[in-house]
């Protein structure tokens, strides 16, 4: 457990694999949610928040409840209901307490359940941090740490996103590609973009 | 009986991921090959019509507020089924589709289908309806694939169709898949609007 650990894994989870231009987690909500840039960063700071939350629960569950009790077949289902149930509380906090963020990203929250970036990222924690059954040293670190990364990676592409449709709203598109069709090649151009990022050595 | 209908409309005129937009996730990541798209449309499938069929045997028995979590569960136990049998059966298959099997869950085909037809309806229907949605999204699943290969590699299932053919390694990559999703969705609104 070293910073070049956690340089590479920013990097990486930012940059070279990002969630939604490289790994398709998420790309719903991306393609959805991304026409103006006011929602869209509601809406990743929402995902960022669960992300971050779930990568730690789904930690301990899967360390201290699925393995010890030879369980982890039971992984998804789990998995699915951690989320679920940190995004209701998560909801319900937030209606409680801060009742202007909720006004902001209140409707956001109950679509996160079904945000594959967040099952995504509990899943490959578990993959790359676990090794036969056994937690690697300082996996749960790496798990959250993960989780953040992931999370501003969604919020860059989102913002880029965002920005880029805002614009496209005042330029001559033709009919047929309008809205979802020119989304998806604006899409393709900026992984194109980012897979520039793929030489980086460490 | 109107089951026929049911079963027709999800493979042209609802198609999951033509017209409806729904499970793209799943679609763009696992077409790099039409094998593996063929793997994944049919676990989906599987999926839907398990998750499909349970749904509407139960939907009386469970209460309006807390239906989503419950469909989940339902959908949540089918995907570790299919996860396990791949996992048996054919360990390379279950290697290259990776974290994107587990993923179905989270797939918006399956709770759409759940929660907008089988939780109101009769299980024939719901059962001719996952079908129908099932192939048709197999079939999505299939033709994106096969542009993606055919243009990636000059292959199809792994036979060479294009000899003598400079590969176009991006459509290979993910930047491709974007691509030819857009292309395919304009192209399909562009027939959509010769009809009307």
């Amino acid at each position: 457990m070293n910073a070049g650990h956690f340089l590479a894994i920013f990097i990486s989870s930012i940059f070279v694999s990002n969630v939604i231009l490289s790994r398709f987690l998420g790309l719903c909500s991306f393609i959805a949610i991304s026409k103006e840039t006011r929602p869209a960063l509601a809406m990743s700071s929402a995902v960022l928040f669960v992300i971050v939350m779930s990568s730690a629960i789904t930690w301990v569950v899967y360390n201290y409840l699925l393995i010890p009790f030879d369980l982890a077949y039971l992984r998804t289902i789990s998995f699915i209901l951690v989320i679920a149930s940190c995004v209701q509380l998560v909801e319900m906090v937030i209606r409680k307490f801060m009742p202007a963020l909720y006004r902001v990203f209140g409707i956001y929250l109950p679509l996160i359940t079904v945000n594959c970036a967040v099952l995504g990222v509990a899943v490959l924690n578990t993959d790359m941090f676990f090794s036969r059954g056994k937690p690697l040293p300082g996996s749960f670190i790496f798990s959250v740490f993960q989780g953040v990364c992931v999370g501003i990676g969604y919020t860059l592409a989102m913002l880029l996103m965002s920005a880029i449709r805002e614009r496209l709203e005042y330029s001559r598109v033709p009919e047929a590609v309008r809205e979802f069709p020119i989304a998806f090649v604006t899409a393709s151009l900026m992984s194109l973009s980012f897979m520039g990022f793929n030489g980086f050595r460490f | 009986m109107k089951l026929l209908p049911e079963f027709l409309k999800g493979i042209i005129k609802q198609n999951p991921i033509f017209v409806l937009a729904l499970g793209l996730c799943p679609v763009l990541a696992v077409s790099t090959s039409v094998k593996n798209a063929l793997g994944m449309g049919a676990a989906a499938t599987f999926v839907l019509v398990g998750s499909n069929c349970i749904v509407s045997l139960i939907k009386k028995g469970v209460p309006d507020t807390i239906r989503i979590p419950c469909f989940i569960i339902v959908i949540a136990t089918f995907v570790t089924i299919a996860e396990l049998v791949m996992k048996a059966y054919s360990p390379a298959l279950n290697r290259a589709l990776g974290i994107y099997v587990p993923l179905i869950v989270v797939n918006c085909v399956v709770l759409g289908r759940a929660e907008a037809f089988a939780s109101r309806r009769t299980l024939p229907a719901s059962l001719a309806d996952a079908l129908g949605m099932g192939i048709g999204f197999t079939l999505g699943l299939a033709l994106i694939s096969a542009v993606r290969e055919l243009l990636g590699s000059g292959q199809l299932l792994g036979y060479t169709l294009l000899p003598g053919f400079q590969p176009a390694l991006m459509m290979a990559l993910p930047p491709g898949a974007l691509l030819v999703i857009g292309g395919m969705l304009g192209f399909f609104n562009l027939l959509k609007g010769r009809k009307e």
